[in-house]
Protein backbone atom coordinates (compact mmCIF):
# COMPACT_ATOMS: atom_id res chain seq x y z
CA UNK A 1 0.00 0.00 0.00
CA UNK A 2 1.40 3.40 -0.76
CA UNK A 3 2.51 5.37 2.13
CA UNK A 4 0.60 8.48 2.61
CA UNK A 5 1.19 11.81 1.11
CA UNK A 6 0.85 13.04 4.87
CA UNK A 7 1.34 10.89 8.43
CA UNK A 8 1.22 12.40 11.30
CA UNK A 9 1.38 11.24 14.89
CA UNK A 10 0.97 12.50 18.27
CA UNK A 11 2.12 15.90 17.03
CA UNK A 12 2.23 18.54 19.65
CA UNK A 13 3.07 22.22 20.07
CA UNK A 14 3.94 24.39 23.27
CA UNK A 15 5.02 27.20 22.36
CA UNK A 16 7.14 29.38 24.66
CA UNK A 17 4.78 31.29 26.68
CA UNK A 18 2.98 27.28 28.03
CA UNK A 19 0.24 28.04 25.11
CA UNK A 20 -0.46 24.39 23.83
CA UNK A 21 -1.07 24.86 20.34
CA UNK A 22 -1.74 21.15 19.46
CA UNK A 23 -2.54 18.01 21.56
CA UNK A 24 -0.93 14.97 20.15
CA UNK A 25 -2.98 14.87 16.80
CA UNK A 26 -3.14 12.14 14.15
CA UNK A 27 -3.49 12.71 10.89
CA UNK A 28 -3.55 10.84 7.61
CA UNK A 29 -3.47 12.47 4.52
CA UNK A 30 -3.27 10.03 1.19
CA UNK A 31 -2.05 10.51 -1.86
CA UNK A 32 -3.70 11.71 -4.68
CA UNK A 33 -6.22 13.29 -2.54
CA UNK A 34 -8.16 17.03 -2.06
CA UNK A 35 -8.03 17.03 1.97
CA UNK A 36 -9.47 19.80 3.75
CA UNK A 37 -8.22 21.24 7.20
CA UNK A 38 -10.56 23.16 8.83
CA UNK A 39 -10.89 24.70 12.26
CA UNK A 40 -11.95 28.63 13.35
CA UNK A 41 -8.50 30.60 13.79
CA UNK A 42 -6.23 29.67 16.42
CA UNK A 43 -7.48 25.94 16.20
CA UNK A 44 -4.00 25.23 14.97
CA UNK A 45 -4.20 24.89 11.34
CA UNK A 46 -1.13 26.76 10.89
CA UNK A 47 0.97 25.64 13.25
CA UNK A 48 0.01 21.81 12.15
CA UNK A 49 1.03 23.49 8.62
CA UNK A 50 3.78 25.61 9.83
CA UNK A 51 5.32 22.43 11.62
CA UNK A 52 5.03 20.03 8.42
CA UNK A 53 6.84 22.43 6.24
CA UNK A 54 9.89 23.34 9.19
CA UNK A 55 8.42 27.20 9.72
CA UNK A 56 7.51 26.02 13.23
CA UNK A 57 9.15 23.63 15.78
CA UNK A 58 7.36 20.96 17.30
CA UNK A 59 7.66 19.57 20.62
CA UNK A 60 7.03 16.43 20.17
CA UNK A 61 5.02 13.92 17.72
CA UNK A 62 6.13 12.69 14.68
CA UNK A 63 5.23 13.93 10.81
CA UNK A 64 6.50 11.88 7.61
CA UNK A 65 6.01 13.32 3.85
CA UNK A 66 5.75 10.35 1.33
CA UNK A 67 7.30 7.92 4.12
CA UNK A 68 10.10 10.48 4.93
CA UNK A 69 10.46 11.30 8.68
CA UNK A 70 10.81 15.14 8.68
CA UNK A 71 13.49 14.23 11.18
CA UNK A 72 15.48 11.57 9.60
CA UNK A 73 15.69 13.61 6.18
CA UNK A 74 13.55 16.81 6.08
CA UNK A 75 15.63 17.77 3.17
CA UNK A 76 14.28 15.21 1.19
CA UNK A 77 10.79 15.79 2.60
CA UNK A 78 10.76 19.54 1.00
CA UNK A 79 11.15 18.24 -2.63
CA UNK A 80 7.92 16.78 -2.19
CA UNK A 81 6.60 19.58 -0.81
CA UNK A 82 5.09 23.34 -1.82
CA UNK A 83 3.76 25.93 0.21
CA UNK A 84 1.29 28.42 -0.95
CA UNK A 85 1.11 30.43 2.74
CA UNK A 86 -1.85 32.65 4.30
CA UNK A 87 0.10 35.80 3.80
CA UNK A 88 2.37 37.31 1.13
CA UNK A 89 5.57 36.39 1.75
CA UNK A 90 8.17 37.68 -0.86
CA UNK A 91 9.83 40.36 -1.71
CA UNK A 92 7.76 42.93 -3.09
CA UNK A 93 10.54 44.40 -4.69
CA UNK A 94 11.24 41.80 -6.73
CA UNK A 95 10.58 40.50 -10.35
CA UNK A 96 8.04 38.19 -10.46
CA UNK A 97 9.41 35.95 -12.69
CA UNK A 98 12.68 36.19 -10.65
CA UNK A 99 10.44 35.67 -7.61
CA UNK A 100 9.76 32.22 -9.44
CA UNK A 101 13.08 31.66 -10.80
CA UNK A 102 15.05 32.05 -7.45
CA UNK A 103 13.22 29.72 -5.79
CA UNK A 104 13.44 26.80 -8.26
CA UNK A 105 17.24 27.88 -7.64
CA UNK A 106 17.08 26.97 -4.12
CA UNK A 107 15.62 23.87 -5.08
CA UNK A 108 18.68 23.17 -7.13
CA UNK A 109 17.06 23.33 -10.39
CA UNK A 110 18.75 24.43 -13.08
CA UNK A 111 18.31 27.75 -15.14
CA UNK A 112 17.19 25.75 -18.63
CA UNK A 113 14.39 23.36 -16.96
CA UNK A 114 13.46 26.32 -14.49
CA UNK A 115 12.91 28.73 -17.70
CA UNK A 116 10.18 27.12 -19.37
CA UNK A 117 8.45 25.17 -16.30
CA UNK A 118 8.19 28.85 -14.94
CA UNK A 119 6.82 30.57 -18.31
CA UNK A 120 4.11 27.61 -18.06
CA UNK A 121 3.13 27.97 -14.61
CA UNK A 122 3.16 32.34 -15.30
CA UNK A 123 0.94 31.76 -18.60
CA UNK A 124 -1.53 29.60 -16.89
CA UNK A 125 -1.91 31.52 -13.84
CA UNK A 126 -2.49 34.87 -16.00
CA UNK A 127 0.62 36.40 -14.91
CA UNK A 128 2.84 36.15 -17.79
CA UNK A 129 1.77 39.90 -18.82
CA UNK A 130 3.48 40.97 -15.46
CA UNK A 131 6.54 39.27 -15.09
CA UNK A 132 8.75 41.84 -15.53
CA UNK A 133 7.34 43.96 -13.00
CA UNK A 134 7.86 44.01 -9.07
CA UNK A 135 5.58 41.93 -7.12
CA UNK A 136 4.19 45.03 -5.02
CA UNK A 137 2.69 46.33 -8.33
CA UNK A 138 0.14 43.41 -8.49
CA UNK A 139 -3.18 42.83 -7.24
CA UNK A 140 -4.21 40.90 -4.34
CA UNK A 141 -5.18 38.21 -6.10
CA UNK A 142 -2.55 38.03 -8.51
CA UNK A 143 -0.09 38.30 -5.89
CA UNK A 144 -1.82 35.14 -4.45
CA UNK A 145 -1.73 33.01 -7.58
CA UNK A 146 2.40 34.34 -7.48
CA UNK A 147 2.48 32.43 -4.58
CA UNK A 148 1.04 29.48 -6.02
CA UNK A 149 3.27 29.27 -8.89
CA UNK A 150 6.31 30.00 -6.95
CA UNK A 151 5.02 26.75 -4.73
CA UNK A 152 4.72 24.82 -8.05
CA UNK A 153 7.94 25.57 -9.55
CA UNK A 154 9.38 22.30 -8.45
CA UNK A 155 6.81 19.82 -9.52
CA UNK A 156 5.81 18.88 -5.65
CA UNK A 157 3.71 15.93 -4.95
CA UNK A 158 2.26 17.70 -1.72
CA UNK A 159 0.93 21.17 -2.43
CA UNK A 160 -0.45 22.90 0.51
CA UNK A 161 -2.35 25.91 0.41
CA UNK A 162 -3.02 27.52 3.61
CA UNK A 163 -6.33 30.53 2.36
CA UNK A 164 -5.30 30.37 -1.01
CA UNK A 165 -7.99 32.33 -1.92
CA UNK A 166 -8.69 34.71 0.76
CA UNK A 167 -9.30 38.16 -0.38
CA UNK A 168 -10.31 37.27 -4.20
CA UNK A 169 -13.09 38.10 -5.68
CA UNK A 170 -15.72 35.20 -6.69
CA UNK A 171 -14.92 35.30 -10.56
CA UNK A 172 -11.19 34.97 -9.63
CA UNK A 173 -11.96 32.21 -7.00
CA UNK A 174 -14.01 30.02 -9.46
CA UNK A 175 -10.85 29.87 -11.88
CA UNK A 176 -8.18 29.28 -9.05
CA UNK A 177 -10.64 26.06 -7.99
CA UNK A 178 -10.60 24.93 -11.55
CA UNK A 179 -6.70 25.10 -11.73
CA UNK A 180 -6.08 23.46 -8.37
CA UNK A 181 -8.91 20.67 -9.59
CA UNK A 182 -6.67 20.53 -12.63
CA UNK A 183 -3.72 19.84 -11.04
CA UNK A 184 -5.11 17.45 -8.49
CA UNK A 185 -6.81 15.17 -11.01
CA UNK A 186 -4.47 15.87 -14.29
CA UNK A 187 -1.46 15.78 -12.25
CA UNK A 188 -2.10 13.77 -9.31
CA UNK A 189 -0.41 16.32 -6.76
CA UNK A 190 -2.04 15.99 -3.19
CA UNK A 191 -3.36 19.23 -2.10
CA UNK A 192 -4.05 20.03 1.68
CA UNK A 193 -6.25 23.02 1.95
CA UNK A 194 -7.27 25.38 4.71
CA UNK A 195 -9.61 27.88 3.83
CA UNK A 196 -12.50 29.63 5.78
CA UNK A 197 -14.96 29.58 2.57
CA UNK A 198 -16.46 26.38 3.59
CA UNK A 199 -18.24 26.28 -0.25
CA UNK A 200 -14.56 26.28 -1.92
CA UNK A 201 -13.76 23.18 0.93
CA UNK A 202 -17.49 21.39 -0.07
CA UNK A 203 -16.77 22.02 -3.71
CA UNK A 204 -12.75 21.07 -4.12
CA UNK A 205 -12.11 18.36 -1.05
CA UNK A 206 -12.94 14.61 -0.81
CA UNK A 207 -11.97 14.32 2.91
CA UNK A 208 -11.79 16.59 5.44
CA UNK A 209 -10.27 16.94 9.10
CA UNK A 210 -11.94 19.64 11.76
CA UNK A 211 -9.40 21.14 13.84
CA UNK A 212 -10.46 22.72 17.14
CA UNK A 213 -8.54 23.65 19.93
CA UNK A 214 -5.50 21.55 19.26
CA UNK A 215 -7.35 18.69 18.59
CA UNK A 216 -8.74 16.91 15.54
CA UNK A 217 -12.71 16.47 16.42
CA UNK A 218 -13.48 15.19 12.74
CA UNK A 219 -11.82 12.87 10.13
CA UNK A 220 -14.02 11.88 7.64
CA UNK A 221 -15.00 12.08 3.74
CA UNK A 222 -16.67 15.14 2.81
CA UNK A 223 -19.33 12.63 1.83
CA UNK A 224 -20.17 11.07 4.93
CA UNK A 225 -19.88 14.21 7.20
CA UNK A 226 -22.22 16.10 4.86
CA UNK A 227 -24.51 13.01 5.67
CA UNK A 228 -24.51 13.85 9.50
CA UNK A 229 -26.69 17.41 8.73
CA UNK A 230 -29.93 16.59 10.46
CA UNK A 231 -31.11 19.88 9.89
CA UNK A 232 -30.75 21.95 6.71
CA UNK A 233 -32.25 25.78 6.24
CA UNK A 234 -34.09 26.78 3.30
CA UNK A 235 -35.31 30.69 2.63
CA UNK A 236 -37.82 30.97 0.90
CA UNK A 237 -38.88 34.13 -0.93
CA UNK A 238 -42.62 34.79 -1.54
CA UNK A 239 -44.70 36.39 -3.93
CA UNK A 240 -46.94 38.24 -1.55
CA UNK A 241 -45.73 40.09 1.48
CA UNK A 242 -46.83 38.07 5.01
CA UNK A 243 -48.00 39.45 8.57
CA UNK A 244 -46.78 36.74 10.68
CA UNK A 245 -45.02 33.26 9.90
CA UNK A 246 -47.68 30.56 8.63
CA UNK A 247 -48.35 26.89 10.67
CA UNK A 248 -46.46 24.59 8.79
CA UNK A 249 -46.92 20.47 10.96
CA UNK A 250 -43.67 18.43 11.23
CA UNK A 251 -41.30 21.90 10.08
CA UNK A 252 -39.77 24.79 12.20
CA UNK A 253 -40.75 28.25 10.06
CA UNK A 254 -39.94 31.33 11.06
CA UNK A 255 -40.19 34.82 9.46
CA UNK A 256 -37.46 36.86 8.65
CA UNK A 257 -39.28 39.80 7.18
CA UNK A 258 -42.54 40.53 5.28
CA UNK A 259 -41.09 38.48 1.46
CA UNK A 260 -39.04 36.16 3.38
CA UNK A 261 -39.50 32.91 5.72
CA UNK A 262 -37.17 30.31 6.50
CA UNK A 263 -38.25 26.91 6.65
CA UNK A 264 -35.58 23.96 9.00
CA UNK A 265 -35.79 20.45 7.92
CA UNK A 266 -35.44 17.75 9.42
CA UNK A 267 -33.17 14.53 7.69
CA UNK A 268 -35.56 12.55 6.44
CA UNK A 269 -38.55 14.74 5.84
CA UNK A 270 -40.59 15.18 2.64
CA UNK A 271 -40.30 18.76 1.33
CA UNK A 272 -43.38 18.57 -0.44
CA UNK A 273 -45.63 18.36 2.44
CA UNK A 274 -44.43 21.74 3.05
CA UNK A 275 -44.78 23.08 0.23
CA UNK A 276 -48.73 21.60 0.04
CA UNK A 277 -49.32 22.80 3.62
CA UNK A 278 -47.91 26.33 2.50
CA UNK A 279 -50.16 26.23 -0.70
CA UNK A 280 -53.24 25.31 0.74
CA UNK A 281 -52.61 28.23 3.54
CA UNK A 282 -52.18 30.73 0.11
CA UNK A 283 -48.56 30.98 0.64
CA UNK A 284 -46.87 31.28 -3.03
CA UNK A 285 -42.87 30.49 -3.05
CA UNK A 286 -41.32 32.35 -5.83
CA UNK A 287 -37.82 30.55 -4.84
CA UNK A 288 -35.92 29.13 -2.71
CA UNK A 289 -31.98 28.65 -1.50
CA UNK A 290 -29.58 27.44 1.23
CA UNK A 291 -29.93 29.76 3.89
CA UNK A 292 -25.77 29.07 4.57
CA UNK A 293 -23.90 26.50 2.81
CA UNK A 294 -24.27 22.64 4.57
CA UNK A 295 -21.06 22.17 5.48
CA UNK A 296 -21.07 26.10 7.43
CA UNK A 297 -23.50 24.43 9.51
CA UNK A 298 -22.16 21.33 10.75
CA UNK A 299 -18.81 23.27 11.64
CA UNK A 300 -20.64 25.98 13.09
CA UNK A 301 -22.54 22.87 15.47
CA UNK A 302 -19.12 20.91 15.90
CA UNK A 303 -17.22 24.43 16.56
CA UNK A 304 -19.14 25.82 18.95
CA UNK A 305 -19.68 23.17 21.41
CA UNK A 306 -18.37 23.90 24.94
CA UNK A 307 -16.63 20.99 25.50
CA UNK A 308 -15.18 20.41 22.29
CA UNK A 309 -11.44 21.67 23.41
CA UNK A 310 -10.00 21.13 27.07
CA UNK A 311 -10.10 24.10 29.16
CA UNK A 312 -9.67 26.85 27.14
CA UNK A 313 -12.65 29.59 26.96
CA UNK A 314 -12.47 30.63 23.51
CA UNK A 315 -11.12 29.55 20.56
CA UNK A 316 -10.27 33.28 19.65
CA UNK A 317 -7.59 33.38 22.47
CA UNK A 318 -4.46 31.68 20.80
CA UNK A 319 -1.71 34.15 21.08
CA UNK A 320 -0.20 36.28 18.18
CA UNK A 321 2.41 34.24 18.22
CA UNK A 322 0.48 31.16 16.66
CA UNK A 323 -0.61 33.13 13.76
CA UNK A 324 2.15 34.75 12.70
CA UNK A 325 3.81 31.46 12.81
CA UNK B 1 20.91 17.36 -2.67
CA UNK B 2 23.73 16.77 -4.47
CA UNK B 3 26.88 19.09 -5.02
CA UNK B 4 25.58 20.46 -8.31
CA UNK B 5 21.74 21.38 -6.88
CA UNK B 6 24.04 22.96 -3.75
CA UNK B 7 26.18 24.81 -6.17
CA UNK B 8 23.23 25.91 -8.32
CA UNK B 9 21.29 27.00 -4.91
CA UNK B 10 24.28 28.43 -3.55
CA UNK B 11 24.42 30.58 -7.17
CA UNK B 12 21.04 32.02 -7.03
CA UNK B 13 21.54 33.09 -3.38
CA UNK B 14 24.26 34.56 -4.80
CA UNK B 15 22.66 36.16 -7.11
CA UNK B 16 19.70 37.20 -5.13
CA UNK B 17 21.49 39.23 -2.81
CA UNK B 18 23.83 40.59 -5.68
CA UNK B 19 20.82 41.74 -7.72
CA UNK B 20 18.78 43.54 -4.60
CA UNK B 21 22.31 45.90 -4.17
CA UNK B 22 22.63 46.59 -7.47
CA UNK B 23 19.10 47.27 -8.09
CA UNK B 24 19.40 49.93 -4.99
CA UNK B 25 22.87 51.35 -6.30
CA UNK B 26 21.94 54.71 -5.42
CA UNK B 27 21.47 53.76 -1.65
CA UNK B 28 24.34 50.86 -1.55
CA UNK B 29 27.07 52.12 -3.94
CA UNK B 30 26.60 56.00 -4.73
CA UNK B 31 26.63 57.54 -0.62
CA UNK B 32 29.74 55.71 0.03
CA UNK B 33 31.37 57.02 -2.53
CA UNK B 34 30.65 60.45 -1.98
CA UNK B 35 31.26 60.18 1.65
CA UNK B 36 35.42 59.33 0.96
CA UNK B 37 35.65 61.96 -1.62
CA UNK B 38 34.50 64.00 1.25
CA UNK B 39 37.20 62.89 3.11
CA UNK B 40 39.80 62.72 0.89
CA UNK B 41 39.26 66.57 0.12
CA UNK B 42 39.20 67.48 3.97
CA UNK B 43 41.59 64.88 5.76
CA UNK B 44 43.79 64.24 2.64
CA UNK B 45 44.01 67.55 0.93
CA UNK B 46 43.28 70.67 3.05
CA UNK B 47 44.33 69.10 6.70
CA UNK B 48 46.98 66.76 5.11
CA UNK B 49 48.80 69.12 3.60
CA UNK B 50 49.60 70.79 6.79
CA UNK B 51 50.12 67.13 8.84
CA UNK B 52 52.87 66.35 6.45
CA UNK B 53 53.96 63.09 6.73
CA UNK B 54 53.61 60.13 8.87
CA UNK B 55 56.13 57.14 8.64
CA UNK B 56 57.92 58.92 6.22
CA UNK B 57 54.57 58.40 4.05
CA UNK B 58 52.55 61.39 2.74
CA UNK B 59 49.19 61.57 5.12
CA UNK B 60 47.09 61.51 2.15
CA UNK B 61 48.11 57.98 1.11
CA UNK B 62 48.52 57.79 4.54
CA UNK B 63 44.72 57.49 5.15
CA UNK B 64 43.66 55.67 1.53
CA UNK B 65 44.14 52.35 2.81
CA UNK B 66 42.02 52.77 6.47
CA UNK B 67 39.17 54.81 4.49
CA UNK B 68 38.62 51.46 1.56
CA UNK B 69 38.86 49.55 4.71
CA UNK B 70 36.07 51.51 6.70
CA UNK B 71 33.82 51.38 3.56
CA UNK B 72 34.55 47.80 3.03
CA UNK B 73 33.38 46.87 7.11
CA UNK B 74 30.68 48.83 6.76
CA UNK B 75 29.42 48.30 3.91
CA UNK B 76 29.59 44.42 4.22
CA UNK B 77 27.81 44.52 7.34
CA UNK B 78 25.19 46.47 6.86
CA UNK B 79 24.28 44.85 3.66
CA UNK B 80 23.91 41.51 4.94
CA UNK B 81 21.97 43.20 7.88
CA UNK B 82 19.42 45.28 6.00
CA UNK B 83 19.31 42.07 3.91
CA UNK B 84 18.25 39.79 5.92
CA UNK B 85 16.43 41.93 8.17
CA UNK B 86 14.22 42.72 5.10
CA UNK B 87 13.68 39.09 4.28
CA UNK B 88 12.82 38.48 8.03
CA UNK B 89 10.16 41.42 7.82
CA UNK B 90 8.26 40.89 4.72
CA UNK B 91 8.66 36.74 5.24
CA UNK B 92 10.58 36.20 2.09
CA UNK B 93 13.12 34.18 4.47
CA UNK B 94 10.26 31.10 4.60
CA UNK B 95 10.90 30.67 0.51
CA UNK B 96 14.59 29.55 2.35
CA UNK B 97 13.08 27.81 4.96
CA UNK B 98 10.71 25.87 3.56
CA UNK B 99 13.32 24.82 0.60
CA UNK B 100 15.67 21.90 1.05
CA UNK B 101 18.66 24.41 0.80
CA UNK B 102 20.93 23.64 3.95
CA UNK B 103 21.43 26.32 6.31
CA UNK B 104 24.89 26.62 5.66
CA UNK B 105 24.27 27.68 2.13
CA UNK B 106 21.45 30.21 3.28
CA UNK B 107 24.46 31.81 5.64
CA UNK B 108 27.15 31.46 2.63
CA UNK B 109 24.70 33.12 0.22
CA UNK B 110 24.11 36.24 2.51
CA UNK B 111 27.81 36.02 3.53
CA UNK B 112 29.18 36.05 0.19
CA UNK B 113 26.86 38.84 -0.93
CA UNK B 114 27.79 41.39 1.48
CA UNK B 115 31.17 40.81 0.86
CA UNK B 116 30.23 41.44 -2.88
CA UNK B 117 29.27 45.01 -1.75
CA UNK B 118 31.69 45.55 -0.08
CA UNK B 119 34.66 45.10 -1.90
CA UNK B 120 32.49 46.66 -4.46
CA UNK B 121 32.25 49.74 -2.63
CA UNK B 122 36.44 49.19 -1.71
CA UNK B 123 37.01 48.98 -5.31
CA UNK B 124 34.84 52.10 -5.72
CA UNK B 125 36.72 54.03 -3.08
CA UNK B 126 39.85 52.24 -4.29
CA UNK B 127 39.67 54.32 -7.40
CA UNK B 128 38.14 57.35 -6.48
CA UNK B 129 41.30 57.70 -4.09
CA UNK B 130 43.56 57.78 -6.92
CA UNK B 131 42.27 61.19 -8.47
CA UNK B 132 43.82 62.53 -5.58
CA UNK B 133 47.21 60.27 -4.57
CA UNK B 134 49.24 57.67 -6.31
CA UNK B 135 49.15 53.98 -4.55
CA UNK B 136 52.11 51.55 -4.97
CA UNK B 137 50.73 47.95 -3.86
CA UNK B 138 53.97 46.41 -1.86
CA UNK B 139 52.09 43.00 -1.40
CA UNK B 140 48.78 42.79 -3.45
CA UNK B 141 48.23 38.91 -2.41
CA UNK B 142 48.25 40.20 1.20
CA UNK B 143 46.10 43.13 0.16
CA UNK B 144 43.43 41.02 -1.52
CA UNK B 145 43.48 38.31 1.56
CA UNK B 146 43.09 40.91 4.23
CA UNK B 147 40.52 42.97 2.41
CA UNK B 148 38.14 39.77 1.26
CA UNK B 149 38.92 38.21 4.80
CA UNK B 150 37.67 41.72 6.35
CA UNK B 151 34.70 41.87 4.17
CA UNK B 152 33.65 37.96 5.01
CA UNK B 153 33.99 38.55 8.59
CA UNK B 154 31.80 41.90 8.94
CA UNK B 155 29.30 40.12 6.65
CA UNK B 156 28.52 36.86 9.20
CA UNK B 157 28.33 39.89 12.10
CA UNK B 158 25.95 41.79 9.88
CA UNK B 159 23.76 38.39 9.89
CA UNK B 160 24.35 37.44 13.54
CA UNK B 161 23.09 41.25 14.35
CA UNK B 162 19.46 40.78 11.96
CA UNK B 163 19.21 36.92 13.19
CA UNK B 164 18.86 38.90 16.39
CA UNK B 165 16.82 42.21 15.18
CA UNK B 166 13.00 42.26 16.28
CA UNK B 167 13.39 45.51 14.62
CA UNK B 168 14.58 47.71 12.30
CA UNK B 169 15.93 50.07 15.02
CA UNK B 170 18.42 47.04 16.27
CA UNK B 171 20.29 46.19 13.09
CA UNK B 172 21.49 50.22 13.21
CA UNK B 173 22.57 50.03 16.85
CA UNK B 174 25.96 47.76 16.36
CA UNK B 175 27.17 49.79 13.02
CA UNK B 176 26.48 53.24 14.75
CA UNK B 177 27.48 52.74 19.00
CA UNK B 178 30.29 50.14 18.19
CA UNK B 179 31.38 49.91 14.67
CA UNK B 180 31.80 53.44 14.13
CA UNK B 181 33.65 54.21 17.02
CA UNK B 182 36.12 51.20 16.49
CA UNK B 183 36.70 52.21 13.38
CA UNK B 184 37.79 55.67 13.55
CA UNK B 185 39.92 54.93 16.79
CA UNK B 186 41.29 51.59 14.89
CA UNK B 187 44.23 53.81 13.06
CA UNK B 188 42.67 54.79 9.98
CA UNK B 189 43.32 58.61 10.34
CA UNK B 190 46.68 58.17 12.82
CA UNK B 191 49.60 55.55 13.67
CA UNK B 192 49.51 53.96 17.29
CA UNK B 193 52.85 55.87 17.88
CA UNK B 194 51.30 59.38 18.43
CA UNK B 195 49.30 58.24 21.28
CA UNK B 196 50.59 57.82 25.26
CA UNK B 197 51.65 54.26 26.33
CA UNK B 198 48.62 53.81 28.21
CA UNK B 199 46.42 54.24 24.81
CA UNK B 200 48.44 52.94 22.90
CA UNK B 201 47.90 49.57 25.01
CA UNK B 202 43.88 50.33 25.13
CA UNK B 203 43.87 50.57 21.16
CA UNK B 204 45.41 46.97 20.56
CA UNK B 205 42.11 45.02 21.70
CA UNK B 206 40.48 47.43 19.11
CA UNK B 207 40.29 44.25 16.02
CA UNK B 208 39.70 46.72 13.65
CA UNK B 209 43.11 48.35 14.03
CA UNK B 210 44.83 44.58 12.96
CA UNK B 211 42.41 44.81 9.69
CA UNK B 212 43.13 48.40 9.11
CA UNK B 213 47.11 47.72 9.77
CA UNK B 214 47.33 44.49 8.00
CA UNK B 215 45.63 46.11 4.87
CA UNK B 216 48.14 49.23 4.81
CA UNK B 217 50.66 47.06 4.69
CA UNK B 218 49.75 45.11 1.44
CA UNK B 219 49.42 48.66 0.10
CA UNK B 220 51.85 50.89 1.41
CA UNK B 221 54.44 48.16 3.61
CA UNK B 222 53.94 50.03 6.57
CA UNK B 223 52.26 48.38 10.15
CA UNK B 224 51.49 49.55 13.48
CA UNK B 225 51.34 46.01 14.21
CA UNK B 226 53.08 42.57 13.18
CA UNK B 227 50.61 40.96 10.42
CA UNK B 228 51.29 37.64 10.93
CA UNK B 229 49.22 37.63 14.04
CA UNK B 230 46.19 39.78 12.33
CA UNK B 231 46.02 37.07 10.38
CA UNK B 232 45.60 34.65 12.43
CA UNK B 233 43.16 36.96 14.64
CA UNK B 234 40.86 37.83 11.80
CA UNK B 235 40.63 34.25 10.79
CA UNK B 236 39.74 32.96 13.98
CA UNK B 237 37.11 35.69 14.64
CA UNK B 238 35.73 34.54 10.60
CA UNK B 239 35.84 30.70 12.13
CA UNK B 240 34.04 31.49 15.26
CA UNK B 241 31.49 33.86 14.13
CA UNK B 242 30.47 31.70 11.36
CA UNK B 243 29.73 28.68 13.71
CA UNK B 244 27.85 30.90 16.02
CA UNK B 245 25.86 32.50 12.87
CA UNK B 246 25.39 28.30 11.74
CA UNK B 247 24.23 27.46 15.30
CA UNK B 248 22.27 30.17 15.54
CA UNK B 249 20.60 29.54 12.08
CA UNK B 250 20.10 25.63 12.85
CA UNK B 251 18.30 26.89 16.12
CA UNK B 252 16.14 29.19 13.95
CA UNK B 253 17.22 31.96 16.35
CA UNK B 254 15.11 34.87 15.67
CA UNK B 255 12.82 32.65 12.59
CA UNK B 256 11.50 29.77 13.82
CA UNK B 257 8.16 29.62 16.51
Amino acid sequence: MAEPALSIRGLTKVYGNGFEALKGIDLDVEQGDFFALLGPNGAGKSTTLGIVCSLVQKTAGQVKIFGIDIDRDFAKAKYALGVVPQEFNFSQFEKVEDIVLTQAGYYGMPMKEAKPRCERLLKDLGLWDKRNGAARMLSGGMKRRLMIARALIHRPRLLILDEPTAGVDIELRRSMWEYMRRINEEEGTSIILTTHYLEEAESLCRNIAIINRGEIIKNTSMRGLLTELDTETFLLDLAEPLEAAPQVEGFEVERVDAHQLALSVRKGTDLNDAFQQLTRQGVRVLSMRNRANRLEELFVSMTSQPDAGSGIDSATSTPAKETAS
Amino acid sequence: MNTRQLLISLWTMVVKEVRRFVRIWPQTLVPPSITMTMYFIIFGNLIGSRVGEMHGISYMSYIVPGLIMMSVITNSYSNVASSFFSNKFQRSVEEMMVSPMPNWVILAGFVIGGAARGLGVGLIVTVVSLFFTHLDLHHPFLTLMVVVMTALLFSIGGFINALLAKKFDDISIIPIFVLTPLTYLGGVFYSIDLLPEFWQKVTMINPILYMVNAFRYGILGISDIPVSGALIAIAAFIVAFWCLALWMLNRGKGIRS
